[in-house]
Formats: structure tokens, C-alpha cells, sequence
């Protein structure tokens, strides 16, 4: 009998996956719920294979009422054939997300099927050292936005002698920790999200693998509020884990200890910054830490901490697996590996697209993503998140990796790729920035806290034509203040999309609009 | 205004949420807050003041932890709260209409207002490929119009009222 599957996705869900899954259940139909192939244009992209582990054909945009009516077929318009054979997946180089879409997200037996725990149990083979040896010949850099090698963050704390929490005697408890900046916060992102969703039990190898890499014994994965199901399905995913022997004492028959928590974030953007989330972590308001002390020596609660983004550590079982050298093949320059973009807003294909380092902005966006959604011409691209550039058209041959972006004036971030189409006014974009600082700055920084609001006022001004040449020069020297002055990426790179649009898009500024409250 | 969903507030219901907390968490005041919303809907400022006893910290500093977070709340939540993100990718594909266009319907109609409470401002809710995207009553919304929205607010209250 065939096996149908019906992704449990949030994004798959937001279209009526829910609904679809209950009609192939109410027809007496075996459904099981998989996580999301990441082609998002397709939800609910349903798959059918004729027996449980085999290929899968697939129909996309399906309906209850198209189930209701009869179950789909070859026939059916919305066919899509083999599913793996699609150009969109076919032309990817998954690692981390090689599970995410035919796994049953929280069912232990099919992680191991498809190859879950090879990476621990090689990891657990080797001493510590040399795992961090490995991440670090992989050339994995932090995918949270700063691109700071893993390897040598993780050699850092393996360094470092667990210690009590700060404030407790000397003899109390010592500790390190592994914390997953799970606080994806960025528009345009969402990787962080279905790959919690697709495949938890990826990220919990990762930090385990990071645990016995730097003699950590506790993890914690701060999750923001705004993802309900990713909350859900790693809770799921945890308990079940300590039930496998996967997390707990004595891990897969080894001497490693170690378990994992969820932490929930409480709708703050800055507390994506890492010293930001150990505040949060720590109970308090999400205030930026001036830095030194490094986290690695001196993180939360004053014990050595491992801070890597969710991406980042769930590399790790791949690289394990295949081999370090196999990842640092892949890719170009410093930027080694594989990279989970993202592509999102005007966008015809939007989805998830893992492919090497190196790829063109304009080859992710046309060749992958179909040009904008409304059809309209493209006329702005933000990539790497709200405080990344907006690029033109004319700009996106360049290649997608660290050091190519920066060169262009952007950056990658976390690997959003943000289209718009020639609706957008960039001025009102430039406002939205700086007013986007005024309701998420921690306030520690007044260049931060004070800047973003004059710098809404000042965009105000040049759009109601006030004075446009004296505050445009007030306002390019405002952003060199919050460039120059603030702690954290919050005030310092909020002139990226304010500076970008103003000087790329100059025309927009320069009408005069009637503001429309 | 109270919402059925929730218990009333009750003092010794919180400190047993709290206790437990405090007794096992090293830095446990975000997460009292968290326990008492969680339970409650919204945090009362006798929970504040409890709070900060249990935690042998000043009220000022439980005052700070929860106005510095969007989440938290001092009043009960809407029966049927509706969120739309306000950030760039789903500005994109016109999530700025839609919000106006809820907002006139919610101005029109004072009994879906009082319903769906105030759509304060939320900042990306990871369905980027497929905004706008909205929250209704927890559920994450893609390809958002005022038509879906009302749909799904109806729906929600049904559910919520058979409950």
C-alpha cells in the first residue's frame, strides 16, 4: 500500500497542509508527516511513494478538496513527477539539510536510516581535540553573520577549565556550556526554523558532537516565541533523544554526559546578538555585553561557553560523517562548504537552497528563484538580513560568500536573499531600517538608541523635501556615528540598507511624498 | 476584559509556578515571567512584586526584564489575537497593504477589534517565501489578505468556544 506524505512544516502548514493531511487520513490513506523539501511555492507539496522508504512522486499546492474529489494521480494538473528530480533539488549539494523533507522529523528509526548518528558515533570514536581538529580543517565559519571559524571558538573553550557559576563558591559545580543561537530574527531567513523543524535531531548531534569536542555537559537552544512549531518539534525531539540514549549520562554507551534544554525567547531581535542572548539567558533585560571578556572564556553565567547559530552546529554531523577534507572541497576563497540560502519576498520559487559557496546572487535568484513573484521588474535585492545592503540588479553577479559580499557593500548574514520589485520606494525601505533600530535597540549605545530615532526624523525631512541637501549630509553623518560608535551589528550596521538605498536608489529620495499618517 | 482561555489571576497558583523555578534555575527571573504569562495570559503587577520577592532581586529589576521584552504583556490577551509581520520580505509582496486593510476592517467592525486586540507590530515569523504572513490565535498564516484573515479568526473563535 502507498505511504503518502504531507509536510508538518509551519510554512507548509500556513497554506493548509493540516487540512490536506486529514482528507488522505479520512480516505483511510497512511500519512506520514515529513518535514518540508524546502521548495515553499509548492506548499503543500505532497509526495506519494509505493513503498515506505522508496521514490517518491510528488503534487504541489494540493487541497482538501482535491483530495475529497479523488486521490491525485499521473494525470492530475498538478503533477510534478519525481520529486528529487525536480531542477530545484536535483541542482542542490545538501549537508545539513540532506534528511529535511523525507524524514518523519521526531521518528528516531528513520534519522538513523538516513544516516542520523554517524557523525556522533565517529566524533565519540575520536578524543576531543581532534574533533575540533576536524571542524576546523573544514573550514567552518559561524553561520549567524560573523563568519568567525568554528573550529577555533570551539579550541578556545576546550582550553578552559569548566567553572562554577559566576557568584557560587569555588567548590560549587563546574560547568561548560553549548548554546544555540536559535534567535533567527532576520527577515528573510527561515533556515534556522525548518531545520528544527525538518530535522532536530540533526541539531541535537551537533551540539552533542560539540560537547564532547570541548567538554561541555550542558546545551541550551534559545529559541525565539515567534516559532511555536520549531519549539514544539525540538521539545518533542529532546525527549525522545534522552529516551534513545542520545542526550543524557553515558551517551550511546560512552562516558560523555550531556543533555539539552529549550530556552524561548521573549520577542526581542537584539537578542540574537550573542552577548545579548546570554543576558537573556541569564534572566535580564537583552543588553549588549562590551567584549572582552570572549564567551568562550567567560560566557554564561561566567562559565565557558560554545556560542554557534543553529546552522553552524548542524553542519557538524555532516562534516563529521563525510570527512572534514570532502567540505573544505566545496566552496571558494575563506567561504568552505555549503551555505542554506534562503530565498524569500517578490519571489517566484522561493525556498531553501544549499549549494556550495560561490554561487551568484543572480544564478540563486533567476536560475533558482524565477524572478520576482508579481512579475514585475526586480528592482532591489537585500541580502543578509534587516541590517543588510540593498543591491540593484546590475550588481548581482557577485558571488555569494563572506568576503565577495563585504567587497560589494553587503554581506551575507544568515543567507537571505530578499527581493523587490519596482513597487518598492527605497526611501520608505531606509526609514523602515532606521525605525526597525528605534523598536529593537537594546539602548545601551546612544548612537544606537538616540541615532535610530533622529534618523528616522531626518529621512522624514528629506522626503517632505525640508532642506534635502543639509540633512542628507546630517543624515550620512548620523550613520557614520552609529557605524562608528555603537557596541553591537544592531547600531553598526543599521546604515547598511539607509546608506545603500540612498545612494543606489537616490531617485526615490528625492520626490517629495505626502506622508500618508 | 478577561479571556476565558485563562484561569484568573491567583496568588497561590503563581508562587507554585515560580518556586520550583527559582529553586532549580540560576537566573530565573525572565523565566518566572515567562511561567506566570504562560499560565495566566499576561503578567500582573502583584506577579511582579512576587517575583522579585522569590528572586531576592528589587522590583525595579523584574520591572526592567518585563518591559524590555515585546512579548510580555500586563493586560489579559484578545480571545483571538491576529499579528501580521511588519518586516521587509513580507513588505515585498505587500504585507503594508494588508496591514492597512486589517486595520480599516477592524476600525469598521468594533466587535472583530475587540476580538483580534491590537496588531502590534511583529517582526518576521519565517514564512518569507510565502507572505505575507500573518499569526492568528498561534497559527502561522501564509499569502495573507482580509479575506483568509477573517476566515481563520472565525474558525479560531469556533474552536476556541467548543473548547
Amino acid at each position: 500500500m502507498s505511504t503518502w506524505f504531507v509536510p508538518r512544516d509551519a510554512a507548509a502548514r500556513s497554506m493548509g497542509a493540516d487540512a490536506v493531511a486529514n482528507a488522505l487520513e479520512a480516505r483511510g490513506e497512511t500519512v506520514i508527516r515529513n518535514g518540508s523539501r524546502g521548495m515553499l511555492w509548492m506548499e503543500p507539496l505532497v509526495e506519494r511513494a509505493d513503498e515506505r522508504h522508496g521514490p517518491r512522486v510528488g503534487w504541489s499546492n494540493m487541497t482538501a478538496g482535491q483530495i475529497d474529489a479523488g486521490l491525485p494521480n499521473e494525470q492530475s494538473d498538478n503533477f510534478i513527477g519525481a520529486v528529487e528530480e525536480v531542477d530545484y533539488l536535483a541542482k542542490q549539494n545538501r549537508w545539513i539539510y540532506e534528511r529535511v523533507g523525507i524524514t518523519d522529523p521526531v521518528d528516531p528509526e528513520d534519522y538513523v536510516a538516513h544516516g542520523g548518528l554517524t557523525g556522533l558515533k565517529k566524533a565519540l570514536a575520536m578524543s576531543g581535540s581532534d574533533v575540533v581538529q576536524a571542524v576546523t580543517d573544514s573550514g567552518l565559519r559561524g553561520r549567524g553573520g560573523a563568519g568567525f571559524p568554528a573550529g577555533i571558538k570551539w579550541r578556545t573553550v576546550a582550553d578552559q577549565a569548566p567553572a562554577p557559576h559566576a557568584g557560587e563558591s569555588r567548590n560549587a559545580p563546574a560547568h561548560k556550556y553549548i548554546c544555540v543561537n536559535a534567535d533567527e530574527g532576520d527577515s528573510g531567513t527561515f533556515a534556522d526554523r525548518m531545520l528544527m523543524e525538518g530535522d532536530p535531531f540533526c541539531l541535537l548531534e551537533g551540539m552533542t558532537i560539540a560537547a564532547h569536542a570541548v567538554g561541555a555537559d550542558r546545551g541550551l537552544v534559545y529559541l525565539r516565541s515567534e516559532y511555536p512549531d520549531a519549539i514544539a518539534t525540538l521539545q518533542s525531539a529532546i525527549w525522545i533523544a534522552r529516551e534513545q540514549g542520545w542526550l543524557g549520562d553515558s551517551i550511546l554507551g560512552s562516558d560523555l554526559c550531556f543533555d539539552v534544554e529549550i530556552r524561548i525567547g521573549a520577542g526581542s531581535y537584539v537578542c540574537g546578538e550573542e552577548t545579548a542572548m546570554l543576558e537573556s539567558l541569564e534572566g535580564r533585560r537583552g543588553m549588549v555585553r562590551a567584549k572582552p571578556p570572549l564567551p568562550a572564556i567567560k560566557g554564561l553565567f561566567g562559565t565557558p561557553t560554545v556560542i554557534n547559530n543553529v546552522l553552524t552546529i548542524a553542519s557538524v554531523p555532516s562534516i563529521l560523517a563525510r570527512g572534514a577534507e570532502a567540505y573544505a572541497a566545496l566552496g571558494q576563497n575563506r567561504s568552505l562548504g555549503t551555505q542554506v540560502f534562503q530565498l524569500a519576498g517578490n519571489i517566484a520559487r522561493g525556498g531553501i537552497v544549499e549549494t556550495a559557496f560561490g554561487i551568484s546572487a543572480k544564478a540563486l535568484i533567476e536560475d533558482f528563484g524565477g524572478g520576482t513573484r508579481s512579475g514585475r521588474p526586480l528592482r532591489a535585492v537585500q541580502i543578509g538580513g534587516p541590517l543588510g545592503a540593498y543591491l540593484s540588479p546590475e550588481k548581482l553577479d557577485v558571488a555569494m560568500e563572506y568576503e565577495a559580499l563585504i567587497e560589494a557593500g553587503g554581506m551575507i548574514g544568515h543567507g537571505g536573499v530578499v527581493l523587490f520589485d519596482d513597487s518598492v520606494n527605497m526611501a520608505e525601505q531606509a526609514r523602515f531600517a532606521m525605525d526597525f533600530c528605534v523598536e529593537e535597540s537594546c539602548g545601551k549605545c546612544t548612537p544606537c538608541r538616540i541615532g535610530a530615532v533622529r534618523g528616522v526624523e531626518t529621512i522624514d525631512k528629506i522626503r517632505a523635501g525640508k532642506d534635502v541637501e543639509a540633512n542628507t549630509e546630517l543624515l550620512r553623518d548620523l550613520c557614520d556615528v552609529m557605524t562608528q560608535g555603537s557596541l553591537c551589528a544592531m547600531g553598526g550596521l543599521t546604515p547598511n540598507p539607509v546608506l545603500s538605498a540612498l545612494n543606489t536608489f537616490p531617485e526615490d529620495f528625492a520626490s517629495p511624498v505626502i506622508a500618508t499618517g | 476584559m478577561s479571556n476565558a482561555r485563562y484561569p484568573e489571576w491567583q496568588a497561590e497558583a503563581a508562587e507554585a509556578l515560580i518556586a520550583p523555578i527559582v529553586a532549580s534555575e540560576p537566573g530565573p527571573v525572565l523565566l518566572c515571567l515567562q511561567a506566570v504569562q504562560g499560565h495566566f495570559g499576561y503578567v500582573p503587577g502583584d506577579a511582579v512584586a512576587m517575583i522579585a520577592e522569590a528572586c531576592n532581586v528589587s522590583r525595579a529589576d523584574v520591572h526592567g526584564v518585563f518591559t524590555f521584552y515585546a512579548d510580555l504583556r500586563d493586560t489579559p490577551p484578545p480571545a483571538v489575537p491576529v499579528r501580521l509581520c511588519a518586516a521587509e520580505a513580507c513588505q515585498a509582496v505587500g504585507g503594508r497593504d494588508v496591514k492597512a486593510e486589517w486595520a480599516k476592517a477592524c476600525g469598521d467592525d468594533a466587535d472583530l477589534a475587540a476580538l483580534t486586540g491590537v496588531d502590534e507590530p511583529i517582526f518576521c515569523l519565517g514564512n518569507c517565501a510565502l507572505g505575507p504572513a500573518a499569526l492568528v490565535d498561534g497559527e502561522l498564516m501564509g499569502c495573507a489578505d482580509v479575506a483568509r484573515l477573517k476566515a481563520a479568526v472565525t474558525q479560531a473563535q469556533a474552536v476556541g468556544e467548543g473548547a
